[in-house]
């Protein structure tokens, strides 16, 4: 009998065990980020910078060198290293209360400053590590711990809508909001974060790729009906598609 | 050696460079914008790299990054943007992230005003942000010593990855001064801990967390290891006629050089005064302070705050002798005629 290898965890993941909930999406981001990483021979000058929130151990999840950085300053902490060792591949790993609350400035400010680095923005609506309170990016109607009767507009405001905000920064190089849903979806966000790695390589400024996300445990849903319920809703609120190329298509 | 006209700010920009900073993230504020701006101007010129942070708090975080890619790396502000880095310079004491600060203390609290203050004395040597750490601070008196301890400070920092502060004053650093500087470059070995990529050695991490108590405390006690080991070779202070004393002023910083002016103008009137400087506020010199008061019968502290470096100048003295203390507050400096005054009225009461 001839064996071929057909399917294997990607070299830049550490093989320690993720310590997310079922369904979530977190593992499947992390290991497209993986992959890409293999693809491009980057995991001996990667460095990431993990955020506060569930995804705080990522650092440990990749066999890369990393950090967790202060709530939201990610960009921030990545910008230092990348002015400091342009030859490095810096990303920042982010989830929607680090970003889009805590951290808007700083990621704000380094996507127009074209940054050379970038950010997986994981979208779940909700903060998760801290056990489904809103977030910048709950719906309206969305109900959580902080939220208790539903979000409403005239008192906590709308959705923040990442990629329509930073879209018109001239800094950015690659933008694009996704999902991982879906085998398609899967692939789709995959070649998302390869153009996001490329737009840093060829030095052509920001890049970052949100990909919408369930947390099933803070929604209060099964895997099943949280994948249903994200592409019922959030899909809607967040439109999925490239904002911003500059990177154009490899041949 | 050559000297040269500058602002202390300057001087403390150019130093940072002789001693191998190529690095600078800052954000402008008064009184210190000219360290900004020198670093803006000067970097460029020897391949360095200067950016403007979007705040204070962006700043801080820049430096925990180029820190931790081991790269010598500075930043320079004023007493509110001191008080919004606080989050990082924690986080960056916790990761053991050699790096230099400097702090041109102005008149607070709150937004307070543009003048010279020591009213951030609490929060260089006392914590700050959060947690058990403690920063190196160095506090200069002229701007020679300024320049001559920028230089230091690097070279603690890499060799205690610590964090260390420049406790300065708007006084010290818009005043002008002649000038001159080493050229010695400290050089350091970090293939230990930064974060290179991890090509021929296994990944490795620089953080300042961890989620198991025991192993937090692990960190602590690393952390207590370190600070230990500062106050045991790393104190500073200056004496200055102290042996034959009869009171003993303390003062730090701008209020220590105006201080000696005082123990002149009372050493022509026969009165035998003499003046102990910490020039390290962390770690600070107790033994050195109790054995200079020994013999005094009166222990006058000088600050420009509402008294908080006599809370260490208390510690080291206990009840032994009387301590007495003045200042002032929001960036009024004391003269000198006005301290000797004060001087003269607590020689006076004394029983």
């Amino acid at each position: 009998m001839d064996y071929k290898v057909a399917y294997k965890m990607p070299r830049s993941l550490s093989g320690k065990q993720f310590t997310y909930c079922p369904g979530c999406h977190h593992g499947i981001v992390h290991r497209l980020i993986a992959e890409i990483i293999d693809e491009l021979n980057l995991r001996e000058k990667t460095i990431i910078v993990a955020p506060v929130g569930c995804s705080v151990f990522a650092y440990e999840f990749f066999d890369v060198d990393g950090t967790v950085a202060p709530h939201g300053r990610a960009p921030a902490v990545a910008t230092g290293m990348k002015r400091a060792r342009p030859d490095l591949t810096i990303f920042t790993y982010q989830g929607d209360g680090d970003l889009a609350a805590i951290g808007t400035a700083e990621m704000i400010h380094a996507a127009n400053r074209g940054e050379l680095i970038t950010t997986i923005f994981i979208n779940n609506a909700i903060y998760g590590m801290t056990g489904g309170q809103m977030a910048p990016t709950t719906l309206l109607g969305m109900k959580t711990t902080t939220s208790p009767y539903g979000r409403k507009a005239e008192k906590e405001g709308y959705p923040v809508h990442v990629c329509e905000i930073i879209k018109e920064l001239q800094g950015v190089a690659f933008l694009a909001r996704t999902k991982v849903t879906t085998p398609r979806d899967v692939m789709t966000t995959k070649k998302y974060i390869k153009k996001a790695f490329q737009a840093q390589l060829k030095g052509l400024g920001y890049s970052l790729v949100e990909v919408l996300s369930t947390c099933p445990t803070n929604w209060g849903l099964s895997p099943e009906k949280a994948m249903k319920w994200l592409e019922d809703n959030m899909t809607e609120e967040f439109p999925l598609g490239v904002y911003v190329d500059k990177v154009g298509d490899a041949k | 050696m050559n000297k040269i006209m500058m602002k202390g700010t300057e001087a403390i920009g150019e130093a940072a460079i002789r001693a191998g900073c190529r690095l600078y993230f800052g954000y402008p504020i008064t009184p210190q914008s000219e360290l900004t701006e020198y670093m803006a101007r000067r970097l460029p010129q020897v391949e360095g790299t200067f950016l403007q942070a979007e705040s204070e708090v962006a700043a801080v975080n820049m430096i925990y990054g180029a820190s931790s890619v081991g790269k010598r790396v500075m930043t320079s502000t004023s007493s509110p943007g001191f008080s919004l880095m606080q989050e990082g310079v924690s986080y960056i004491a916790c990761a053991q992230l050699p790096s230099v600060f400097v702090n041109v203390v102005r008149g607070g609290p709150g937004l307070g005003d543009i003048q010279p203050s020591q009213g951030d004395y609490f929060q260089a040597t006392k914590g700050g942000g959060h947690g058990d750490y403690k920063l190196l601070v160095l506090s200069p008196s002229t701007v020679q010593e300024a320049a001559d301890l920028t230089g230091v400070a690097f070279e603690l920092a890499d060799k205690y990855r610590n964090p260390v502060l420049i406790f300065a004053d708007g006084l010290l650093g818009q005043m002008m001064e002649p000038v001159s500087f080493s050229d010695k470059e400290v050089s350091y070995d970090n293939s230990s801990w930064a974060l290179t990529g991890a090509k021929n050695r296994p990944a490795r991490q620089v953080t300042s967390f961890n989620i198991d108590p025991y192993g937090l405390e692990k960190m602590n006690l690393e952390l207590q290891k370190k600070y230990k080991l500062m106050e045991e070779n790393e104190i500073r202070y200056e004496t200055t006629l102290t042996e034959d004393a009869d009171i003993l002023i303390v003062a730090h910083g701008t209020m220590g050089r105006i201080a000696k002016s005082v123990v002149d103008m009372a050493r022509k009137d026969g009165l035998k005064v003499g003046l102990f400087r910490p020039i390290t506020l962390y770690p600070f010199p107790y033994e050195a302070l109790r054995k200079s008061a020994a013999d005094v019968s009166l222990v006058l502290t000088v600050e420009m705050s509402s008294g908080q470096m006599l809370e260490d100048v208390r510690l080291a003295i206990a009840e032994r002798t009387r301590v007495e203390f003045y200042g002032r507050m929001a960036g009024v400096v004391p003269m000198p005629l006005e301290i000797y005054e004060v001087l003269k009225q607590k020689i006076g009461r004394r029983s």
